[in-house]
């Protein structure tokens, strides 16, 4: 007997809006968070409200985001930036591979992260040693490059912000520059 | 707020539904102005005209909250005799310097005790160096002793308190009405709500995202708010201050940490050469040993810092290795630096997460310096624009540039997002939040961690025979840290560093508990001294999260607060000078007299058995010389203060001047604009002209941009992302429908907005949201640009990029560009392509008559140079 009525009455859905109309789709669906093996709790990558977000894995993949009740800042809530943020993990615009643009070159090539490296390590040196100062039009001394400059900073960690200033420093360079004096 | 800090407006609406009245003060209407009591809208700009008048009003109706400023405040403290205020010389402070447009600030110092001397700064002052400020420090300049005049009746007219008065005399509503287009009405509900809601019962917050600080002014904006906030009794107490809504997840960690030219973790400066050429002339520079506060004890910090970059090799003889930093010679700032790229001085530019192509102002000198690089890379998480300029840019269309004739090279560096590493982030009220790993990074991301950690390991390698001095700073620097499995280095080993810990004695090795075991003898290495306790007891701070709901409203125990973990600075002011709380409703931080010792909801910001009524003596230096009552513990007076005697290159209190590009004459003084603002007189930077002089009729409009809650910035993180790039698809402009009628525009059309700089186009959105002002008697529109969109091929969306249109003048304080308020022309229809767009823009300039002298002019007013000061004044 599967009549709606029965159904409704067996499971006091009275108004046929709960229980008794579901579907065995609906029955079958979990939230996206049951599959997940691990569960880290983390912020929000956006602007410097720093809401609290918990970040759901199967598998070394994000599965999904959401807001962390337990923050005394958001209490559980994201903004669509923040409850986009899946996307900057799995969207397939993102780029994860390292890309070369030869000089005058109309389009990217291939070149492996290690080569990258190296020719950027190459490059920074000879850099260094063609604009390096070792004093100012007075005599002072400055101990330092022109040669290279960076800027950014506002969106990575802090300890990575730590290890750049103090790499660029002892290589001598000051031209370090973020997103704080724009 | 409710638009770019969504998610922290709740607690501005849980405010409001517990009474609180929230007034919006913006020249657009967003989602803040929605849910306000009142949306009052101003021409971009004049900033300083409304606050100014709101300080006018506290003092001319007696309103300032008395016990309060008289105490914690320098409004009793005497000024030189020499001063001269912008009263007098009609827009300028005393002591201009016409030739680089610089103050000579000692006639702005305080009257010192017991003779006519004043209260100097200690070391050689920097000539018209702008960056200057910033090389102080955080704890804003040191003066050589404390002992200063006081006339605790505050009538002296050379007191503080008078000096205040009379500067502000003439910021009055009618000024205001005529100036930033607001009505007497509006301003009188907004001068009564500020008032009424401040003393001892009740505080007034301001909050404000960084557009204030983008003008040629942009610190003395904040710094008008500060003074308001001070005569009222709203500083260091709950529900007060001066709230700064940063728009990255770090950037307040990047400005703690600094990835900055002119400072050094935990806001010491960059040595400078000519100035702090030894480590002695570099820390009497930034601190006095007779001045009050915790900045005397930079040396400790200086060491500590020194230590942890370079260990072993850091030792007394050789002055701790002071000599390995690189030294600066005035500014070396981000639009400097595209300077130096354009003259063909740059060889190679790191970007990290950013994209100067869309984001920074004058987008064309950004993508045409990088055109003149050798080499470029770019770490992002996607082809941003600043990363394929050269085969898609605006330049590439309109033929400035050829690909084939561009001989940068360019390396993309996929980057690790913030699920895929651990670190810590700072958000906008200093607590630094930790972020455990999720996942690992695909392919070739890594992240900067990652990446910095084996670039500088390579470069090690490539110097290891060397016996070059040069390189002895790269060679000793102390760069072994713990990695994973992945060759990633282990973050908390670098926080540990960060932190600081014992190089000798008992607790070698273990880590430092607060920035007070610091020592200048070497024996103590930290990082970031600010930062130190966050790692206090082998435990990460930053991880703690004991849930919210678990803890009172500090949520002391949910990650940490720099410094010691203090959620709010300077809270002794939160009780009143006998240490009691200025009221039950209010209490927050207080001396119990049992235990004779501060205590409350929060770590006291102030030495925590200093006894109200204690007096040490002034001259006694360092945190033993603050008296009781004095809870500006970072200041060299241990006094907030109304007046800065040094610190603030374009004057001791805030001025208002016109935006470089100006509808009208600055209606206050014969001054036009900053007269110590940063300039760039370039062809590629071109100026429109202001007010009623030649040429300006063809850019008559105000325009200024801004963010929208479902972008980001330059779009980089959410241009790409299919969900955000739906949410808000294309870029558009807003105008008044009354503006809208008068040029022809039709709403969802377009717009070609033309600046002396470039001219783009935009969707037309008619909208009451914007706001025509009756400014000085003329109507002005303001049309509004969110500045997200950027022209390339790889986004989701694109569009053209606001910020293409604006020029570029400097605060002289910080640096930062004025990209609040500028002057454009508006036609209806699309912008031309190809090389016709230049023309578009040349044909604009030609009519205007425009040469790089435009607008570029310091003084407006005329010259004494036998007296030294301006002729005339205008009242
Ligand atoms: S969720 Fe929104 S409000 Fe919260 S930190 Fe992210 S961007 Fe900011």
């Amino acid at each position: 007997m599967e009549w709606p009525v029965f159904r409704q009455l067996r499971s006091r859905d009275s108004s046929g809006r709960g229980a008794a109309v579901t579907s065995k789709k609906t029955r079958e669906t979990t939230p996206r968070t049951d599959a997940a093996d691990t569960v880290v709790q983390s912020i929000c990558p956006y602007c410097a409200v720093g809401c609290g977000q918990k970040i759901y894995a199967k598998d070394n993949r994000v599965i999904h985001i959401e807001g962390d009740p337990d923050s005394p800042i958001s209490r559980g809530r994201l903004c669509p930036k923040g409850a986009a943020s899946e996307q900057l993990v799995n969207s397939v615009g993102r780029q994860t591979k390292v890309l070369y643009r030869a000089p005058r070159a109309r389009d990217w090539e291939a070149l492996s992260l290690d080569r990258a490296i190296d020719m950027i390590a190459d490059r920074l040196l000879e850099a260094r040693k063609k604009h390096w100062e070792d004093t100012d039009q007075h005599g002072k001394p400055v101990r330092r490059t022109m040669g290279f400059a960076s800027l950014g900073g506002a969106t990575i960690d802090n300890e990575e912000n730590y290890l750049i200033k103090k790499l660029f420093s002892a290589a001598g360079a000051v031209q370090i520059e973020n997103q704080a004096r724009i | 707020m409710a638009e770019c800090h969504p998610v922290g407006f709740q607690w501005v609406t849980e405010a409001k539904q517990r009474g609180a009245r929230v007034i919006h003060v913006d020249p657009r209407f967003t989602r803040t102005s929605a849910v306000a009591d009142r949306h009052i809208p101003l021409r971009a700009g004049s900033d300083i005209v409304l606050l100014g008048a709101l300080i006018n009003y506290v003092l001319t109706h007696g309103l300032w909250f008395k016990e309060y400023v008289r105490a914690y405040t320098n409004a009793a403290t005497i000024i030189s005799e020499d001063y001269q205020d912008p009263e007098d010389l009609n827009g300028l402070f005393s002591g201009y310097n016409p030739e680089d447009g610089s103050y000579d600030k000692s006639s702005w110092s305080y009257q010192a005790a017991g003779n006519k001397k004043k209260v100097g700064e200690p070391g050689a002052e920097s000539e018209g160096d702008a960056a200057e400020p910033h090389e102080f420090g955080a704890g804003g300049p040191p003066l050589s002793h404390s002992n200063v005049i006081r006339d605790e009746s505050l009538q002296d007219p050379r007191c503080v308190f008078q000096l205040l008065k009379r500067h502000y005399e003439r910021y009055t509503p009618e000024m205001v009405e005529r100036t930033c287009g607001i009505s007497a009405d509006d301003f009188a509900y907004l001068a009564e709500s500020v008032t009424q809601n401040s003393g001892r019962e009740r505080t007034t917050a301001f909050t404000y995202a960084v557009g204030w600080t983008q003008h040629a002014q942009g610190a003395q904006f904040i710094r008008t708010a500060a003074i308001l906030q001070l005569l009222l009794g709203n500083m260091g107490r709950p529900g007060g201050g001066i709230i700064a809504l940063r728009g990255h997840a770090t950037i307040q960690g990047s400005t703690d940490i600094p990835t900055l030219f002119n400072l050094l973790p935990g806001y010491l400066p960059m040595p400078e050469a000519g100035q702090h050429d030894t480590l002695d002339e570099y820390l009497d520079t930034i601190r006095s040993k007779k001045q009050k506060g915790f900045w005397t004890n930079a040396d400790a910090y200086t060491v500590s810092l020194l230590k942890a970059w370079w260990g072993d090799a850091a030792k007394k003889d050789n002055n701790f290795a002071y000599d390995y930093l690189p030294k600066l010679t005035g500014a070396h700032g981000t639009y400097q630096t595209v300077e130096r790229m354009l003259r063909d001085e740059l060889d190679g530019y790191f970007l990290i997460g950013q994209n100067p192509a869309v984001g920074s102002a004058n987008g064309k000198m950004q993508r045409m310096g990088m055109s003149r690089l050798k080499w470029l890379v770019v770490r992002d998480f996607s082809l941003i624009e600043s990363a394929t300029w050269w085969k898609d840019g605006p330049e590439i269309e309109s033929g400035e540039l050829r690909s084939e004739d561009i001989e940068t090279e360019v390396f993309f560096m996929p980057a690790a997002n913030h699920t895929e590493k651990a670190g810590s982030f700072t958000q906008t009220q200093r607590l630094v939040q930790w972020r455990h790993q999720a996942v690992t990074p695909p392919d070739d991301a890594q992240s900067e961690l990652h990446f910095f950690h084996e670039l500088g390991k390579r470069i090690r390698e490539r110097l290891a025979d060397s016996q070059d001095w040069r390189d002895r700073p790269l060679l000793d620097l102390t760069w072994d840290y713990p990695t994973d499995e992945h060759g990633e280095p282990e973050a908390e080993a670098v926080l540990a560093e960060i932190n600081g810990f014992h190089v000798t004695g008992p607790d070698k090795g273990e880590p430092l508990s607060t920035f007070n075991d610091m020592r200048s003898d070497g024996s103590t290495a930290g990082g970031c001294w600010i930062y130190t306790g966050i790692y206090a007891e082998r435990v990460n701070q930053a991880a703690r999260r004991k849930p919210g709901q678990e803890q009172d409203e500090t949520a002391a125990e949910w990650a940490w607060a720099w410094p010691a973990n203090r959620r709010l600075l300077y809270n002794r002011a939160s009780a009143d000078p006998q240490g009691r709380p200025w009221s039950e409703r209010k209490k927050y931080v207080w001396w119990d007299a049992e235990q004779q010792r501060w205590t409350g909801k929060d770590v006291p910001d102030f030495p925590v058995d200093r006894a109200p009524d204690a007096r040490p003596d002034p001259d006694a230096g360092g945190p033993e010389a603050l008296a009781g009552d004095d809870p500006f513990i970072m200041q060299a007076d241990g006094k907030g203060w109304l007046f800065a005697p040094h610190g603030m290159v374009d004057g001791p209190m805030p001025t208002h001047y016109e935006p470089p590009e100006s509808p009208i004459d600055n209606p206050l003084y014969g001054q036009q604009s900053n007269p110590s603002r940063i300039r760039f007189p370039r062809e590629d930077n071109l100026l429109a002209p202001s007010a009623l002089q030649p040429g300006s009729e063809i850019y008559p409009h105000v325009f200024t941009t801004y963010r929208l809650t479902e972008h980001h910035t330059a779009g980089g993180m959410s241009r790409f992302l299919p969900y955000l790039a739906e949410l808000q698809p294309e870029m558009f402009c807003e105008v008044s429908p009354e503006f809208a009628e008068e040029i022809g525009l039709e709403a969802y059309g377009w717009a070609t907005i033309i600046s002396p700089r470039s001219a783009i186009e935009a969707r037309v959105f008619v909208t009451e949201r914007m706001t025509s002002l009756t400014i000085a008697g003329r109507r002005v529109h303001q049309v509004g640009l969110p500045y997200h969109w950027g022209v390339g091929s790889e986004a989701v969306v694109e569009g053209d990029a606001a910020n293409d249109l604006l020029g570029l003048s400097l605060d002289p304080n910080v640096h930062i560009q004025g990209s609040k308020a500028a002057q454009c022309a508006v036609r209806p229809g699309r912008r031309p392509r190809g090389p016709d767009l230049l023309r578009l823009v040349e044909d604009l300039r030609h009519q205007a008559g425009l040469t790089v002298e435009t607008g570029n002019a310091r003084l407006t007013v005329p010259w004494n140079a036998s007296e030294g000061q301006p002729k005339g004044k205008k009242s």
